[in-house]
């Protein structure tokens, strides 16, 4: 397929494999900050081609993941409200709550429904003018113009039965908190491609500059990472931090103007709760009072009993970087992808998820 | 979450066009990507096109790996 096999060519990742041991001569941390990047890394082995020099740490850069218990529990009363349809991404209905899941309560009678775009979302709404249609807003900045569309879509269209309840956030305030934090200490971050492609590079400017944190975007392939951590770990070594693009071919620094604008058209920048890190100021994304006719925080009201956290479970750890899954004492033993404990390990692009998928035998 | 795949436009229809990727076709659209024309690869993510590929950085991209696999070859 064009634009993917090419970066997986096997003689050119051994060429890259090669350089990056020739010139790595510190030992560093590097933080992939996306979940998409995790699950390549490991299902392409690189943490096994790159030199024991460099050490890959996964970061909070899955979208379901970082949902807060809190927000999930929202998300399932939401649903046994009567005359509702609850519609979201894949991943998100088999993660645990505090007393259910989507799952659980879509047993129970619960109208939930998996939808593969925002697109269907609103289509369900206007085939089903008697109910009230929730779509369960998670993802970051790839994501969040794609919320909006939706909503500028029913405005349009006079659907007065579609509802958002936002829970997306934004990847550049995040990382200020972990980095503010201190408790990891990193020395450069593979920022993600795919939030890039919309916010472009200029958001990360300031980390190299203020924490002297080295900044490189990535595409998915093998090649783009293994060009990233290259890159990465040259500006290191070098001792010059700074924000550069290694996935050129979707990244501009400007990013995507248009999609940028729909989504602050849409929304305004507010605090959002994180899975292991909390509230985070500046990190979420809310409806404007403008289009508050769609926000299901607005429209329905639930009162919801205090959320607790599964027992056991280091999602929280592995979300900040602050462990890998295979610190988790659960992790393979109680919590598999067939019984999962904790969201890490749901979702696709969870860290636990990955390390059990791919993980070295050497890690066991 | 952040997914997004390579898929070749083959017609636009207003802002929604018709893509192909090893043989699958599937409508999206390109509300994010109006420059986007018949031939250009967009990344596809959950239905809208959120960018378009730059094919001649691809190729730059593609040039410089290959150059760092000849120089760090070990003769
Ligand atoms: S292995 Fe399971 S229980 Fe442990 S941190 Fe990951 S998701 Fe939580």
């Amino acid at each position: 397929m064009k634009f993917i096999d090419e970066y997986q060519d096997s003689k050119l990742a051994q060429g890259l494999a090669r350089r990056i041991a020739q010139h790595s001569t510190r030992t560093v941390r590097l933080m992939e900050f996306c979940g998409g990047h995790t699950h390549a890394i490991l299902r392409y082995g690189i943490r096994q081609l790159v030199p024991k020099t460099v050490e890959m740490r996964s970061g909070p850069g899955c979208p379901v993941c970082v949902t807060a218990t809190a927000d999930l529990d929202k998300a399932i009363a939401l649903a046994h409200l009567p005359d509702v349809i609850i519609t979201t991404f894949g991943d998100m209905i088999r993660v645990p709550g505090s007393y259910s899941s989507l799952q659980q309560a879509k047993a129970e009678g619960a109208d939930v429904r998996i939808v593969y775009s925002t697109i269907d979302a609103v289509a369900i709404a206007k085939a089903n003018p008697g109910k009230s249609v929730i779509f369960i807003a998670i993802g970051f900045e790839t994501t969040a113009p794609t919320i909006a569309a939706s909503i500028l879509k029913a405005q349009q269209e006079r659907i007065q039965n579609f509802y958002v309840l936002s829970l997306n956030k934004l990847t550049p305030p995040v990382m200020k908190a972990l980095l503010d934090s201190g408790e990891v200490k990193i020395d450069g971050i593979v920022c993600p491609g795919h939030v890039s492609v919309i916010i472009g590079s200029h958001p990360y400017e300031f980390i190299p500059r203020d924490y002297g944190v080295a900044c490189v975007i990535s595409g998915f392939e093998p090649l783009d990472i293994l060009l990233c951590i290259d890159k990465l770990v040259e500006q290191i070594e070098k001792r010059e931090p700074k924000v550069e693009i290694a996935y050129p071919r979707g990244v501009k620094p400007e990013g995507n103007r248009k999609a940028r604008q729909l989504m602050e058209e849409v929304f305004e920048i507010g605090e959002a709760n994180w899975r292991g890190i909390g509230i985070v100021p500046k990190s979420g994304l809310k409806i404007r009072k403008e289009y508050e006719q769609f926000d299901a925080d607005k429209a329905f009201s639930m009162t919801l009993k205090p959320s607790k956290e599964p027992k056991g479970c280091r999602c929280g750890d592995v979300i900040r970087g602050a462990a890998t899954p295979l610190d988790c004492k659960l992790f393979r033993k109680v919590c598999t992808p067939e019984s999962p404990v904790g969201p890490c390990m749901v979702s696709s692009e969870g860290a636990c998820a990955a390390y059990y998928q791919y993980g070295a035998a050497e890690d066991l | 979450m952040c997914l997004a795949v390579p898929v070749k436009i083959v017609s636009i229809d207003g802002d929604e066009a018709e893509t192909e990727i090893a043989g699958v076709r599937r409508r999206v659209s390109i509300v994010f990507t109006p420059e986007a024309k018949v031939g250009d690869y967009v990344l596809l993510h959950t239905g809208y096109a959120i960018g378009v590929v730059d094919e001649a950085e691809a190729e730059e991209t593609l040039k410089l790996l290959e150059e760092i696999a000849s120089l760090s070859e070990v003769h």
